[in-house]
């Protein structure tokens, strides 16, 4: 009776050995190609660097004025300027400036990142129905997979620093703009389809005249949630050496020192809060003109 | 891009819808129903031999109920539905085989189109639709908005340009759809249900603009319809769809006088004939060149309009004229009221 309580498993030899050869050649593609692979991603390095450096070395009233003002243009609305104003002062105070604005830095890259990947790839999508079975197949695995999991194949094959925590954050914080901007694309109306048709659009034209404006607040609703996603990730892609608010908490689960997590966290909330508020408003806006037309 | 005039030549346009239509198309040629295609074959017959002449210059309404394939005819003409097998030939060329293009340009210089629902674009200006048409062909933006701002006047949207769809009440958007499609100055009009969304006293009016600006514009218009009063009104000439086929084809006097069948005589049946019946259709020829003093009404004149002139006379018979005032028949007040009466039986000459 034992066969009913042990599984009958491959067996463990011959699993053994299968990891062994996985991770082996692993191992080996990264000695072999470490350097180039290295190189190659040299440039992405320093543009996170540029941006890290940017937003530590400006002075802070500076800070707060640009992104006050951006909150303006974004929203026009003066109650968003007055939050981030003063979440960024409240984060100042508590000691936390110089790692929040690292935290900034990255979130920003990788959701500039996300976009440029994203959108073209829901474009692509949403154009070949093929296309769109395999990416959603890829993108339900990415999105339920555990970041821990593809946090070591990037840490095998770049190490630690500042590049494999950005990648990480990247595929973490990309699947909701490519599925919405299919989405915002899908759900354009037809018969303003049919229109851009019969006057004589060609695919480009159409893309760019009517399905991107149309499908521009979905596609502002992924970009929303990628930032989001890009910033709860910062705390997990601390533990391969991004800096900034994340690593403060890993210190802390560490250390057990609970105040400085609860501080670190709310100011992960707050800069959460402030891009949440930009970037709702701003979709808003374009919103404005798009009541439901009357039938 | 003058608009020269435009022909457009249906020939036995079959569109069948399903995962193999090619192979249903002998079927349906060789008799096959459309319900037995629908339960036997698991195609549906969309257009069945659709054979249609629309002369340049004209109002060509397509008349049917919903599920008819009116609307499904009408994307032919531009090819925004390819069929399953015949022609369409606008001037002389077969749309179908174009290349994607040749359609294209044909799309953007020959024809406009308007849809029933507006299909405007929420996120431009009212100019911004207006002129659409003439961004996507690569005009310059000052010389198109020039344009655009005649047409914009022209449909009645004086001050309404920088207006955004959405602040605009539904007669005023198809205001806006007909101007984005005048814009075009294409020779080609086709309106899909253009006026059915609209309530009854704007749908009069914008049938009343189209009339208008089709006296100056002598467009081919093909207009999509399913209210037989406004296919009478402005249609020159009328086809009336039924699953898929023409049951009728003709002017509006023909399809009042002498409907085709049982299926048309019950939409005839309550029609305002007065309104549209018009004396040339019913009138008694001429017997002798004797017209001495009586009243005189143009072959054109309603029978609405012809019964009041003749009641307000002392006379109670009246000389048809016809072109150039050339006397053609002769029409009484007893054959005024036979015609507004009688359903189907009506000759003109009796």
């Amino acid at each position: 009776m034992d066969w009913l309580f042990q599984f009958p498993q491959i067996d463990s030899e011959l699993l053994l050995s299968l990891k062994r050869t996985i991770d082996g050649s692993l191992r080996a593609l990264t000695r072999t190609y470490g350097q180039s692979i290295e190189d190659f991603f040299y440039p992405l390095l320093q543009v996170l660097i540029f941006f890290e450096k940017l937003m530590v070395g400006t002075p802070w009233p500076l800070v707060i004025l640009v992104l006050g003002a951006i909150g303006w243009l974004a929203a026009r609305n003066w109650s968003v300027v007055a939050a981030v104003v003063a979440t960024l002062a409240a984060i100042g105070l508590l000691g936390l400036w110089t790692d929040a604005m690292k935290t900034i830095s990255l979130v920003f890259t990788a959701t500039i990142f996300a976009i440029l990947l994203g959108i073209p790839l829901g474009i692509l999508m949403n154009r070949f129905e093929r296309l769109r079975k395999v990416m959603q197949a890829i993108l339900d695995v990415m999105q339920t997979m555990p970041p821990f999991v593809y946090l070591i194949p990037v840490v095998m094959l770049l190490g630690i620093g500042r590049v494999p925590g950005f990648i990480a954050v990247v595929i973490y914080a990309v699947p909701p703009i490519i599925r919405l901007t299919d989405l915002g694309i899908r759900l354009v109306d037809k018969e303003v389809l049919e229109a851009a048709d019969a006057y004589g659009c060609s695919r480009w034209q159409k893309l760019q005249k009517v399905q991107i404006p149309l499908a521009m607040p979905t596609i502002m609703a992924g970009i929303n949630q990628t930032i989001m996603m890009a910033l709860g990730m910062v705390v997990i892609a601390s533990m391969i050496g991004v800096q900034g608010l994340g690593l403060n908490v890993l210190q802390a689960i560490a250390n057990q020192y609970f105040t400085q997590g609860i501080f670190n966290g709310f100011a992960i909330v707050g800069i959460a809060i402030i891009f949440d508020r930009i970037s709702q408003a701003y979709g808003q806006r374009l919103q404005k003109h798009r009541g439901a037309t009357h039938a | 891009m003058p608009s020269e005039n435009a022909s457009i030549e249906i020939r036995e346009l079959y569109k069948i819808f399903g995962p193999t239509p090619e192979k249903c198309v002998a079927l349906v040629r060789n008799g096959v129903s459309k319900a037995d295609l629908g339960r036997e074959h698991g195609h549906i017959l969309g257009l069945d031999n659709i054979s249609i002449s629309m002369p340049a210059g004209k109002i060509q309404v397509i008349m049917g109920l919903s599920g008819s394939g009116k609307s499904t005819l009408i994307r032919h003409i531009n090819r925004l539905i390819e069929p399953t097998s015949g022609s369409v030939i606008v001037d002389g060329r077969d749309v179908l085989e174009m290349s994607e293009l040749e359609l294209r340009e044909f799309r953007r210089n020959r024809t406009a189109m308007v849809f029933q629902r507006f299909a405007l674009l929420p996120h431009r200006s009212v100019m911004d639709n207006v002129i659409f048409g003439l961004e996507v062909r690569g005009m310059e933006r000052a010389k198109s908005r020039e344009i655009g701002m005649r047409w914009i006047e022209r449909v009645g949207l004086h001050g309404f340009d920088t207006r955004y769809p959405h602040e605009l009440s539904g007669g005023m958007q198809q205001r806006v759809g007909l101007a984005r499609a005048l814009t075009n100055d294409a020779s080609i009009l086709l309106m899909d249900e253009a006026y059915s969304a609209l309530d009854p006293l704007i749908r009069t009016d914008m049938q009343g603009m189209l009339l208008d600006l089709q006296k100056e514009l002598n467009k081919t218009i093909v207009f999509i319809t399913h209210d037989l009063d406004e296919a009478l009104r402005i249609g020159d000439r009328i086809v009336i769809l039924r699953d898929g086929s023409i049951v009728q084809q003709g002017d509006s006097q023909d399809i009042l006088l002498k409907p085709a069948d049982d299926y048309i005589a019950r939409f005839v049946k309550d029609v305002n004939r007065g309104r549209f019946l018009k004396v040339g259709a019913v009138m008694k020829p001429l017997t002798q060149s004797e017209t001495g003093s009586l009243p005189r009404l143009d072959f054109d004149t309603t029978l609405e309009t012809a019964a009041k002139r003749l009641a307000d006379s002392p006379s109670d018979e009246a000389v048809v004229t016809g072109d150039g005032g050339r006397p053609v028949g002769y029409i009484n007040l007893r054959q005024i009221t036979s015609a507004l009466s009688t359903a189907a039986e009506a000759k003109p000459d009796e």
